[in-house]
């Protein structure tokens, strides 16, 4: 593999009727992904079940209760590579009680796959991934059409379901939508390009997931440096040294500018970026260093150290789009541990503005519950102020956890509006 | 102006030290379990970066089964000495001296399942709140679904259908008193990456990743090395074959397959046309087909 190859990580979401463990168990078959021992156990599995051939998406399940029940409860991730790039597949269930799911896999994807059946064009189910591809400012969308098979591999066919498509994503946010007619059964258009649809003009799945752009995708116009822990080894060849040590969440950063370090705002200079293998001339996302300022000032695990001229929002009151993931609803008015970035503080949720019907995507202001899977928007009130930007701007820290303190579960996820 | 994205090895080594420095700031006591193998081994190098130029606050935790390969041993005792950390031993055989397990019987007995108490038991005494891991997700299909911050409960067990959701990179690792986390900080690698990353930064690994000759029996599908551990079958004949381990385990589980591949670079040429996966040769995951889930409910590595 070459050296500055990148990695891209994706979302698929649907359930088995629309071909997706298919998809997957033939994008890494066809990428050679598989192992024989792999492959074995599969065939001895779907012989034992009595399927005809070998169950390519038996390679997707994992757990005993999912091979037990055929489905998929939980994100699993998989891995494959060409000689163009890493990937990496966040593998969801489709269903809508498994919403939390899907949120959780969108969250660190660059690209996400929606499967449409030919026969049936946009259902809901539909409409409901790409609003979470949506929500979750998933740059790339790729609405693969698939079983072009059973439709004659006909061109009509495909662009009904591109218009049926266009007709109710113009009211999302994603920057990128493409689309492939592809039989994930027989193979066409995922690695190889289809024979069957001369009158697809675009590139097959796997040559569109190996060249989407994605450098341009990351924010490298807000200086933001969340403080993990500080780095003072106190050796003698290192006495004095004192290292704030984190990962870029966006933006550039360089020895010499000026800096404002939150909630403080205290300023300094960077004196330094530090890494194992020597100092670095510039920091951006996702790089994990060690900055060294040219002032003793207090800095510790929840700050963040930004650029002086480009500073986020501090606020105690937020507005969030949150999902909420626990089996057991959010109580009223309770107090939550709030994580946001490096910071961990307390929050109660003030109000419930709206709640999303995940289905017809409608604002139903009546039911003011939080349950699992709902997704809602929310008004929090934290105890100390938090350094914020909108998610639109910035995934890192635009985000936010709440966590239970009374089961320290991770009850719900936020999006900052 | 300069490319501002990083390449993919470097973007794995940035989520590693940043999973790393979490585990420092969260947990009052972690230890990474250090096992000899090559994971274990990338852990601790990355580690070594996440902190410089503090050194590693971490313990190293091994868990000696007694049935090493002498080589794994050397190795262990040579990093420790090098990186200057502490190293904590827990011990199989005193478990079984204890009477806290009971070893297998059979030709196929193997101490692998009685890790899982030791383990336990070396996690409670040293008080450790977070043990960090070199599992990865493309190993087990049971591991594909692990999270970079994993709970166990009071018993050490393993919940699969109640792991706290993890989104983006915020890492949710309170728990109770008695209850503690792994953490994987290389759980998106595969064994490619890792084999390109020992190359790239050139980490010194046990000389048994090597291809070198060795007495083997052919036993479940490959070569398991003669050892004073190792009951013979009638059947079974004693042969000295060229071999390497793609895994390191116990030296009376692990098999090794014929191989020249004698540098890091060759091994990741082999590793790269390889049809099968690496735990193909660990017949431990060949019990059953659940085998990997049922030990890690348990509290295994």
């Amino acid at each position: 593999m070459i050296d500055n190859n990148q990695l891209l990580r994706f979302t698929t979401a649907g359930s088995v009727d629309d071909g997706k463990s298919t998809l997957i168990g033939r994008l890494l078959y066809d990428s050679k992904s598989i192992f024989e021992d792999q492959l074995e156990a599969i065939e001895t599995t779907s012989k034992r079940k009595g399927h005809d051939g070998v169950d390519l998406a038996l390679f997707t399940d994992g757990l005993r209760d999912e091979r037990e029940q055929g489905i998929t409860i939980d994100v699993a991730y998989r891995y494959f590579t060409t000689p163009k790039r890493k990937f990496i597949i966040a593998d969801t269930p489709g269903h809508i009680q498994y919403t939390r799911n899907m949120v959780t896999g969108a969250s660190t994807a660059n690209a996400a796959i929606i499967l449409v059946d030919a026969r049936h064009g946009v259902i809901e189910q539909t409409k409901r991934h790409s609003f979470i591809a949506s929500l979750l400012q998933i740059p790339h969308v790729i609405v693969c059409i698939n079983k072009m098979d059973l439709v004659d591999h006909s061109e009509e066919a495909y662009n009904k379901v591109i218009n049926q498509f266009e007709e109710f994503s113009s009211k999302l946010l994603v920057k990128d939508i493409r689309f492939i007619p592809i039989s994930a059964l027989n193979g066409d258009n995922v690695v190889n390009r289809s024979e069957n649809m001369p009158w697809y003009q675009g590139a097959p799945l796997l040559h569109t997931l190996e060249t989407l752009h994605i450098s341009s995708d990351i924010n490298k116009v807000d200086a933001r440096f969340p403080v993990q822990t500080v780095l003072r080894p106190q050796s003698e060849a290192h006495r004095d040294y004192r290292g704030y040590a984190g990962r870029v969440a966006s933006g550039v950063l360089r020895p010499g500018d000026e800096v404002t370090v939150l909630p403080s705002g205290f300023t300094s200079q960077i004196k330094s970026i530090d890494t194992f293998n020597g100092e670095v001339e510039e920091a951006f996302a996702p790089m994990s260093v060690s900055i060294t300022l040219e002032d003793d000032i207090d800095v510790g695990r929840g700050d963040m150290i930004v650029r002086s001229n480009n500073t986020p929002d501090t606020s105690q009151d937020i507005e969030v789009m949150l999902c909420w993931l626990h089996n057991s609803p959010a109580k009223p008015r309770a107090k939550y541990s709030i994580r946001h970035t490096s910071n961990d503080q307390k929050a109660m949720i003030k109000e419930v503005v709206y709640k999303y019907d995940i289905n017809t995507l409608e604002r139903q202001t009546e039911d003011k519950t939080l349950t699992m899977n709902d997704i809602s928007k929310v008004r929090i009130r934290t105890t100390k102020p938090l350094m914020i930007d909108s998610y639109r701007e910035n995934r890192t820290t635009g985000s936010i956890i709440l966590v239970d303190d009374t089961t320290n579960e991770t009850v719900a996820a936020g999006m900052i509006v | 102006m300069s490319k501002y994205y990083l390449n993919y090895l470097d973007e794995l080594e940035s989520e590693a030290i940043f999973v790393l420095r979490e585990v420092w700031a969260q947990f009052q006591n972690p230890v990474i379990l250090f096992s000899g193998g090559k994971d274990s081994i990338v852990v601790t190098h990355l580690a070594r970066k996440a902190f410089y130029p503090s050194k590693i606050p971490f313990s190293l935790m091994h868990v000696d089964t007694g049935h090493n390969f002498p080589e794994t041993i050397q190795f262990r005792d040579n990093l420790i000495n090098e990186l200057g950390v502490n190293l904590i031993v827990g011990s199989v055989q005193e478990s079984i001296d204890q009477g806290r397990v009971a070893e297998e019987k059979g030709k196929n007995a193997t101490r692998n399942a009685l890790q899982i108490t030791t383990l336990l038991d070396a996690i409670e005494v040293n008080n450790v709140d977070c043990a960090i891991g070199g599992g990865r997700r493309d190993e087990e299909k049971a591991r594909a679904k692990e999270r970079f911050f994993s709970h166990r409960d009071d018993f050490g067990q393993w919940d699969p259908k109640n792991q706290r959701p993890e989104l983006w990179n915020i890492f949710n690792g309170k728990h109770f008193e008695g209850e503690h986390f792994r953490a994987f900080p290389i759980s998106n690698w595969t064994e490619m990456d890792v084999w390109n990353y020992i190359a790239r930064e050139n980490i010194s690994i046990p000389s048994l990743y090597f291809a070198h000759e060795r007495e083997v029996v052919w036993r479940q599908n490959s070569w398991i090395p003669n050892s004073e551990f190792l009951k013979l079958e009638e059947t079974e004949e004693v042969l000295t074959k060229k071999i390497r381990f793609r895994t390191l385990g116990d030296i009376t589980i692990t098999g090794g397959i014929e191989s020249e591949a004698d540098t890091v670079e060759k091994i990741a040429m082999e590793v790269s046309a390889m049809r099968q996966t690496e735990r193909g040769n660990r017949s431990d995951d060949k019990r059953s087909e659940t085998a990997m889930e049922d030990r890690k409910r348990q509290g295994y590595f």
